[in-house]
């Protein structure tokens, strides 16, 4: 390896720049770059042995000062001040408390205010920052994205390579740009714009690379709806998803406990607003989408790729050429029980699960309660509401959300992954469909059997009320809700 | 990491192939919260027959596994090589390995050298001729003798240079220490930090 010594002037991708900024040694005859890590988010699932490893080998966390722990995947949304009743469960959350004791970093527990997933938590304290590098053992880190930051879901051993060290050898990414462009329709939103996505360029289609998504539409969004959709890079097989730091990034970040004040905010604005992609810098990849004509999208299958528009029906696959995709369908109706050419909005769900990383932040929340609002939810379906942080809880419950919820006849939990993947209690019954705003459809994902129709927060709230998929328009339609009701854009 | 240069011991002869990481260890070890404390779980299901060769009193401290053609294909689960190592093994000798548990095994200090389908037998015999017999793995000289017999190895040239610096991946990383610190320095002041942490109120 080389000391690193970037004096290239040609045009680059935000990605690049990113990376440039952050190589500590640069790889030569095929070995690897190594690049420096500015924030290790933990949580209970994928640390224990990483640290098991650095306790082996007597070696300390390098520096605690960048790294933050919390629980999540396995915490209980009822009777939290109780010990947690499955064993595995409670091994793990007590090894993760007794660890960061050990190594010195901070822990945000089950009871505090920011504890929540770990995606959330990040953003909300204001420590994902633009051209930043973020790494987490999970795969949704690539939510952290959204702010301009190279954030990168990795394994154990992994995990602990950058305890040790706060760095980790990586080869270079390939880069693919995704635009939109347009204006997105009343009642559309974020998560439909990365559900069209992914159908469109398949779940193996970014393999390799990170995507930056760009384009009016995308300026368009809020830092929630920006999260949202970098979260779900991952389903498209990417390493990574980005978006360039803005107004609105920087409107997000202003006053959070860990963002920069004073001369340091200004220091940190001019730079930031340098990691815009360069005009005439090329992308390996392109991919354009139409905001315009984007509807509410919404899952058939078992795999976020997918996916329809919700006034569409289910895909028949015999008219599938792909013989592999068209077996994979044929296996997904047979587990989803679904027969080709039903109309998605015909389809009866049990439950509606409104949470997750992906749609679980305060806006999220507002947007569902807007729609369901002075309604009840529809006879034998269930709804479970869980807030991404405990600070989302407390200020969704400021605003009153809490009470727009039970009144519906929703269940209000505290924060954690929940019904997203079912490591606690929350999880499907065995043939239960469920119109979730998670980001998996896989099968069992949600509990043994469980059925998963991956929706957007309105498409959730709408379909609470109505029973079956359903679309804020629809709601119109019925008049249920007058037309300057539907939101804008989430 | 230890550095790797010989190790002599017990050496045993397992005559099977096709030993996949389910066999090694099975998934519901996999719970587990620790890297440590696995050996219990090392081929947990040939284990509860006594005659398995591992319950034999002879193989109670063993060093050296010398095992049939495809060891270690099957899923990627790190485990298998932490449960081989917890037991007390430095070294498999096989005619072929899969591939990622030979990778995991160069991570972890456990040495997967690969030696012809003859010498397997003749080693085979050998030990089983005298059970408990010592055998020596020389890593510079890429030999494994017994009595009077010795064979030679193959091991791809980057692990070998691994094992014989001790270097496990984050210790290669951090012979690079000198440039991670220079690197730190010049870091900007205001990049987040964790610690201490910060209250805003809502
Ligand atoms: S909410 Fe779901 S996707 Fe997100 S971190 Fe938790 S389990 Fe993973």
């Amino acid at each position: 390896m080389t000391t690193a010594a970037i004096v290239d002037t040609r045009p680059r991708t935000l990605a690049e720049k990113v990376w440039d900024k952050h190589l500590v040694a640069k790889g030569e005859n095929g070995t690897p770059d190594l690049i420096y890590i500015d924030l290790h988010l933990v949580h209970e699932v994928t640390s224990p042995q990483a640290f098991d490893g650095l306790r082996l080998a007597g070696r300390p966390v390098r520096r605690p000062d960048l790294t933050i722990a919390t629980e999540d995947h396995n915490t209980p949304t009822l009777a939290i001040d109780r010990p947690i009743a499955d064993l595995t469960s409670r091994t793990q959350i007590e090894t993760l408390r007794k660890n960061c004791a050990e190594f010195g970093v901070r822990l945000h527990s089950l009871g505090d205010i920011e504890q929540g997933i770990v995606h959330v938590v990040g953003p909300q304290l204001g420590l994902t920052q633009p051209g930043i590098t973020v790494v987490c053992g999970d795969s949704h880190t690539s939510t952290h994205g959204a702010f301009g930051a190279m954030a990168l879901g990795i394994g154990t051993s992994e995990v602990e390579h950058v305890m040790a060290t706060q760095t980790l050898p990586l080869k270079p990414f390939k880069t693919m740009a995704i635009t939109v462009d347009g204006t997105l329709r009343p009642g559309v939103t974020a998560k439909d714009i990365i559900l069209a996505v992914i159908a469109k360029i398949g779940t193996g289609g970014g393999q390799g690379y990170v995507l930056e998504y760009r384009g009016s539409a995308i300026r368009a969004l809020s830092m929630e709806g920006r999260m949202t959709i970098c979260n779900m890079s991952i389903e498209a097989g990417a390493r990574a998803g980005m978006v360039a730091p803005d107004a609105t990034t920087y409107a997000y970040l202003k006053g959070r406990a860990h963002a920069p004040a004073g001369d340091d905010w200004d220091a940190a604005v001019e730079y930031w607003d340098t990691l815009a992609t360069d005009d005439g810098a090329t992308f390996d990849a392109e991919v354009i989408l139409d905001a315009n004509t984007l509807e509410p999208f919404v899952t058939w299958g078992t795999n976020p790729g997918q996916g329809v528009s919700l006034s569409d029906t289910v895909p028949n696959p015999a008219e599938i050429d792909d013989a592999n995709e068209r077996s994979a369908a044929e296996r997904a109706l047979e587990y989803m029980d679904l027969a080709a050419g039903t109309a998605m909005k015909d389809i009866h769900v049990d439950t509606v699960f409104l949470g997750s990383c992906t749609n679980s932040r305060v806006e999220d929340l507002r947007a569902a309660a807007e729609i369901i609002k002075g309604k009840s939810i529809a006879d034998g379906v269930r709804m479970l509401v869980v807030p991404g942080s405990a600070r989302v809880r407390i200020e969704a419950e400021a605003e009153g959300l809490d009470k727009i919820f039970t009144d519906f006849g929703a269940e209000w939990r505290f924060a954690g992954c929940s019904m997203c993947l079912g490591m606690n209690p929350d999880q499907l019954a065995p043939g239960e469909r469920c119109a979730s705003t998670s980001n998996r459809n896989f099968e069992g994902r949600q509990g043994k059997g469980g059925r998963t129709h991956l929706v957007s927060p309105l498409v959730a709230a709408a379909t609470a009320i109505r029973g079956t998929l359903s679309s804020p328009w629809d709601l119109v339609q019925d008049g249920i809700v007058p037309a300057g009701l539907v939101p804008a854009s989430l | 990491m230890q550095k790797f240069t010989t190790v002599t011991g017990v050496a045993v002869p397992l005559r099977r192939s096709n030993v996949d990481t389910d066999q090694i260890i099975p998934a519901v070890f996999l719970k587990r919260v620790t890297k440590t404390g696995f050996e219990d779980a090392l081929f947990y299901g040939w284990r509860q027959d006594p005659e398995f060769i591992l319950n034999q009193a002879a193989y109670q401290s063993p060093k050296v596994l010398v095992a049939g053609a495809d060891f270690g294909t099957g899923s990627s689960r790190e485990h298998a090589v932490w449960a081989l190592r917890d037991f007390g093994f430095d070294v498999v000798l096989s005619p072929r390995f899969g591939d990622i548990f030979r990778g995991n095994a160069g991570k972890q200090g456990l040495l997967a050298a690969q030696i012809s389908e003859d010498d397997a037998e003749t080693l085979w015999a050998t030990l089983e001729a005298t059970p408990g017999i010592e055998l020596t793995v020389d890593l510079v000289a890429y030999t494994a003798s017994v009595g009077d017999l010795t064979v030679s190895f193959e091991v791809d040239e980057y692990t070998r240079w691994r094992l014989l610096e001790g270097l496990d991946d984050i210790g290669l990383t951090l012979r690079d220490e000198a440039r991670i610190a220079e690197f730190e320095s010049q870091r900007e002041p205001w990049r987040p930090r964790t610690l201490p942490a910060r209250q805003v109120n809502l």
